[in-house]
This record gives structure tokens, sequence and C-alpha cells, in this order.
């Protein structure tokens, strides 16, 4: 077995290494596509729209990327939590934005290079009102309905664990699943990433009746990958990430971006926009790119407002994505 | 005991009042003896408990308009999201503006099977050679490119029930001569490819469908050179047709050792060569009495590709999951659940159906 698994490592090494050969970028140009990688479906975070076309907070980021590259076409392949990280090792795809969780073991074992965290999620609990429960602490002996197969049955036996006290875990496959059960009355506890709770709660029967614990119990920092080894296209897909939290702070949204461009006097704003400096160029990219990026997708207030803000079905609050003169992490480095 | 003789015929009577008629109906199947009353009463129960509250989810209380905020107010089915988003159940993320093509491929193959059921029209030559250029026409249809001048929608937007009926169609076709090679090995006595034939079916067999897609779309491409890509949808293809030939070859074979040995023997005393003997004696027989198992297989085929969506394809039960995250229609999974499983069952029932006429059409040779 162990041999078996050495000859699969080396393989998979020589396969990551010739991939390595080749620039991502110019790959993507003479393709004249953007490989991408993202969820079959995810409510908020990749989903078809009515007609057919792929919405979502981590579609965004590809669409961002795709513009800063100047690509008109983008070959989206949905894939499976399983599939996600050998498609990206493969070559199969450039860029993976699936609600990837940043982790150690992710980042140093498997040749992945993990960009920007674009969404600081975490895990969250709901509960019934009438259950007079406000603090997780609480919560001994509850019986829990979560989903199999990720983070969320580790943590939360994590979570139990570590203040003594025992739960009861009923698991679902999927989702939905997982909504019904706790709807019914099948378990005290519905936990899921705070990103999804919200949403969850709005399809029970009586919303009003459910209360989000406040405590979050896990750190997902999720955020798109690339491949380890071609730090030129890793640095494109920082930049073009960090761009739209810059754009935020600096008060550059899609509607204004052309304006901005031409009468901005803040120094910074005209080096980010690519007005001034040789910022873009250097990185490899025109210098039409900035301006392109943020009519294309607009800033990172817009990104999240339009996939997962309080207008949408998942209600979510920024909380640590604010800006960081906000009290939130959002932090681009300078545009210098 | 009264000696029988022919003047005293007793007239004929009626039946009882109780046995003819709707009275006698309904006693005879419904109520007597007693426990049949018992018994019907409990189904006539258990079919009310199921159906009533589906009939007041799926019509009283549904609603058919476009508009989110309209069927939020109504408990039952929102039958506008399939209204709104039945083309993306069709075709999945095929372009828009383009969807027409796919449909124009739909009509001709449509018209080529309505074509082929008038019975004087199908030993025409002509239609014959339609069947031949109808996959190549499709194919450049719905793909694109080439001499046809249309723009290429590469297999990547393919999705919906398009291709779920692609891929159960091309692999049916593609397995169905794969396994009866197989299973003319198998029945042989040719010392390599007899047992090369039963590795393939014995190891195939021995492995589930999820494995070999598995395989298929995760490994090999680790194993490929860089930049060398199978298409995605090929790599599913063969995953299934690979899978299918072998369960065929089987179902074949079965119908190869059902024709009595008689029928090899006179074929091989009439001085028939191998191949004249399989193609004019053997299969036309052996194929005849495995139409059932046969057409169960290919239903298998035409459900289990549902399982592609494992692999990143977004096939009929894949796209029913991708449109309940749509934002304005959040959460309507069980409306996406019905519709497609109303597809699934027309496409099924049609199989089956059709197995059915051609079982009565062409009777067995035991017959």
């Amino acid at each position: 077995m162990a041999i078996f698994r050495a000859s699969f490592i080396c393989l998979l090494i020589v396969a990551m290494a010739s991939v390595a050969q080749a620039s991502t970028l110019e790959n993507v140009k003479k393709d004249g596509f953007l490989k991408a990688g993202t969820h079959i479906e995810n409510p908020g975070f990749s989903a078809l729209d009515s007609n057919g076309k792929r919405v979502g907070f981590d579609v965004d980021f590809i669409r961002a990327v795709a513009a800063a590259v100047n690509v008109p076409e983008i070959k989206y392949t949905p894939l499976t939590s399983k599939e996600r990280l050998p498609a990206l090792q493969s070559g199969e795809i450039d860029l993976l934005s699936r609600t990837t969780t940043h982790t150690m073991s992710r980042d140093v074992k498997l040749g992945l290079d993990f960009t920007v965290t674009t969404l600081y999620d975490g895990q969250g609990m709901m509960v019934r009102k009438e259950l007079g429960v406000t603090d997780a602490k609480d919560l001994d002996g509850a019986t829990v309905c979560l989903q199999t197969g990720s983070t969320t049955e580790l943590n939360i036996s994590d979570y139990f664990r570590k203040h003594g006290m025992s739960f009861t875990p009923v698991v679902f496959d999927k989702q939905p699943d997982v909504r019904k059960a706790y709807d019914t009355g099948r378990c005290d506890v519905h936990t899921t990433d705070v990103s999804g709770l919200a949403a969850q709660r709005s399809l029970m029967e009586k919303p009003e009746e459910h209360i989000i614990l406040s405590e979050v119990i896990s750190k997902e920092p999720l955020g798109p990958v690339v491949r380890h080894g071609d730090n030129q296209w890793s640095d494109i897909v920082r930049w073009t990430i960090w761009l739209t939290m810059a754009a935020e702070e600096k008060g550059v949204n899609q509607a204004n971006v052309e304006e901005m461009y031409a009468k901005s006097k803040d120094p910074e704003v005209q080096r980010m926009l690519g007005k001034t400096g040789s910022l873009w160029t250097d990185l490899g990219l025109d210098k039409g790119a900035p301006v392109r990026i943020i009519k294309t997708v607009g800033n990172y207030g817009e990104i999240f407002d339009r996939n997962l803000g309080p207008k949408t079905p998942l209600r979510m609050e920024r909380g640590l994505n604010k800006q960081w003169n906000e009290g939130g992490l959002v932090y681009a480095p300078p545009f210098r | 005991m009264s000696e029988y003789t022919p003047s005293q015929n007793i007239p004929d009577r009626q039946p009882p009042a109780t046995s003819v008629g709707i009275i006698g109906w309904v006693c005879k199947n419904l109520l007597c003896p007693w426990y049949n009353a018992v018994l019907t009463i409990v189904s006539c129960w258990a079919i009310w408990s199921a159906v009533a509250p589906f009939w007041e989810w799926a019509v009283t209380n549904a609603s058919i308009s476009l508009d989110p905020e309209v069927a939020k107010q109504h408990t039952g089915a929102a039958w506008g999201f399939i209204r709104d988003m039945w083309p993306v159940f069709m075709t999945g993320v095929y372009p828009a503006e383009e969807r027409w093509r796919p449909l124009i491929a739909l009509c001709i193959v449509v018209v080529l099977v309505s074509l082929s059921l008038v019975a004087s029209y199908r030993r025409s030559r002509w239609l014959k050679i339609l069947w031949f250029v109808s996959p190549i026409v499709v194919f450049a249809l719905v793909y694109g490119g080439g001499i046809t001048g249309l723009p290429v929608v590469g297999t990547h937007y393919w999705g919906g029930l398009m291709l779920t009926i692609m891929l159960s169609i091309v692999a049916m076709l593609a397995a169905f001569p794969i396994s009866v090679l197989l299973a003319l090995g198998r029945t042989s006595d040719m010392p390599i490819a007899k047992p090369f034939c039963v590795a393939y079916i014995e190891l195939i067999r021995g492995v589930p469908l999820i494995t070999l897609l598995f395989m298929a779309s995760v490994v090999l491409p680790l194993f490929l050179p860089a930049g060398m890509e199978l298409d995605k949808v090929l790599r599913a293809l063969v995953g299934i047709t690979m899978f299918f030939s072998a369960y065929l070859a089987e179902n074949i074979r079965g119908g190869l050792q059902g024709i009595s040995k008689g029928q090899y023997e006179a074929a091989d005393a009439l001085g028939m060569s191998y191949w004249k003997k399989t193609i004019v004696v053997i299969l036309p027989q052996a194929l005849r009495i495995v139409i059932p198992p046969m057409v169960n297989n290919f239903i298998g085929i035409l459900k289990d590709t549902s399982l592609v969506g494992i692999v990143g394809l977004v096939d009929l039960l894949q796209i029913a999951f991708a449109t309940t995250s749509n934002p304005k229609w959040f959460g309507r999974l069980e409306e996406a659940y019905v519709f497609i499983a109303f597809w699934y069952w027309i496409l099924c029932y049609a199989l089956s159906s059709y197995s059915q006429y051609l079982e009565r059409k062409m009777p067995s040779a035991s017959k």
C-alpha cells in the first residue's frame, strides 16, 4: 500500500512539474478562455439563474480574473468537494473558486497555493426560541442535525468535547434534508456555516421561531486557490481580488469607475486604476485591466451585497467581512 | 339418482344477481369474501393517504405564477419555478441564444423514430442512410464549428435532459456491438480471446460504476502528459460504455446459450463459416430471446447516467440541484424533483413499451 501511495505521489509530482513549466497566463491567453472550477450548486456562491448563466459570490471572482487577463470566455467545471483539488493539480482547471477552506495541510501537502481570503466564514448553530438557549454552552445533551462529509461534523464534535458536553449527531447527505429534519423537530440544533444558516432559517415553516446563536465555533477562511509554483498567476489572482477590496475602500464602484479613472485626484486611486504608474503592466497585464475588472463585477461590497447580503435569500451580515477601517478583516495591501 | 335423458333438458337460468353486472363485479373483485373487503378498504385508505396530500400540494394549493412573491403566499408547489426554468432543465448551461440547435437535433431524432415506426418505410434504404448520418448531423448541430459555420458550444456547456439523453443513447449504441463481441468471445474456445473476455467482464462487473467514473475523471488526467486533455463528457461516456458492455455481454451470452444445440449443428452441417453461422443463424435468434433483459439494461443505463454528477457533469439530476439555489427560486427542491422524476418516467416507460411491442411482434424461436 505504501509503495502504491509513493508511486502515485511521484506521478503526481511529475505531472505537476510538467504542468508548471508553461506559464498559466500565457496558456490562458493562448486558449482564449479561463478554465475555472466551482460548485455544481451552492446558494449564493454558485448557482444557475433563469437563463442558465452561472451567478454567485465564488463565480464573481472567477469573472473578475477573466476580466483581468481579458479573455472573453470562462470554461466552468462544476466540481464535487472530492474532485476539486485533483482537478487543480492535474491542470484541468487553472483557478478554483469553490468555498475552499484554507488549512495548513491543504496548503503544504497538496501542491496548492491559497490566494486571498474572500470570505471569513465560520460554523454557527441555530436553535428554536422556545428552547430558551442563548449560549451554545447550554446545549449539553442536545441532538444536532448536520451534513455529513465536511468539516462541520469534526468541528461540532471538537466543540462539544472541548466543553465537556455530550451530543447526539443526526447526519444527512444533503442540506435540504438537514433542514427538513430540524424543522420537523428531529433535533434541537441545526449547524452549518454562518453563510448558509440565515438562508436555511428563511426556508423554515416559521422562520421567526428560530434564533441563530452568536457563537461561531470554527474558522473558515474561504478563497480562490491556484496551483503551487506559478507565482505570476497567483499574483494576478491576488491583486485582482485586492483591487475589488481597495475599490470599496476608495469608493470606486461599477457605476463610477470610469469617472473615477478620469477625475480622481487621489494618487492611490490613480495608481490602482492604472492611470499612473506601471503596476498592472509589471504584473503582466495591460493598463485597462483594473477598470475592466471593476466594470465587470464591481467592488467587494457590491459583490457581497449582490450574492450574500441582506437583500438576497442568504441575508448575511458583513460581520468579519467589513473593511478593516470599519472593524472587519477585509484589508487590501497598498497599491504602490 | 335419475338417469339422464335428452328430453329432460333443464332450461338455462340467469346467474344470481350478486354475480353479474356492476354488483357482481364489485363483489367478485372487491368485497367477497370478507377478507377481500378488508383488503379493499385498507388499500383504498393507503392510496388515499398518499395521494391526497400530494394532490393538495401539487394542485389545490399550488401556484403557477412566474412571480416568486406570489408563489410564497401559496403553501403548495410553485410551478412558476418550472415554467421559468424549464429551458435550463432541458439544456443546462447551454447558451440561451443557441438553444434552438439542440431543439432541431431533437426534432430530427423524433422524426426519424416516427418514420421508423411506419412499417412500410422501415425497409427503405433511405431511412437506413438517414439513421447512419443522423448522429453526425446531431453532433455537428449541437457542437457547432467546422463546416456548419455555427459558433462552437463545447461539451462543458452541455447539460440537463439533453446530456442525459445523449449519454444514454451513445452508451447504448456503443455498448451493444462491444457486448456482442464479448459474448461471442466468452462462448468461443479461442485460447486468448476467451480469457480476455472473461477477465474483462468479470473485472468490470466486479466494480461499481461510480468507481469507474472516478477512475476515468479524477485519476486518468493525472497520468496524461501535460496539456493533453480528454473531454470530460467523453471520459464519462467511456466509463459508462465499458460498464454496460460487460452487463449486456452477459445478457447476450444467456441468449447464445438459450439456443438449442441443433441450430449450431445444423448450421455447421450446411457448411457455413463461423461468421456466417453467427450472423445469419445464431445472433438473430439469440438477440430475440434477450430483448427483455436487454431493455431492462437500457433502462438501467438511462437511470445510471445520473451518476455522472459525481464527476462534475451537470445531467438532469444535477441540474435539479443547481436550479434550486437560484436566488430567485431558492429552495424549491420538491418541484424540481417531481419534474425530473416525470421526465425519467416518460423515457423509461417509452423504452419499456417499445420492448413490449417488439416482443409481441417477434415471437421468440421457441414458440
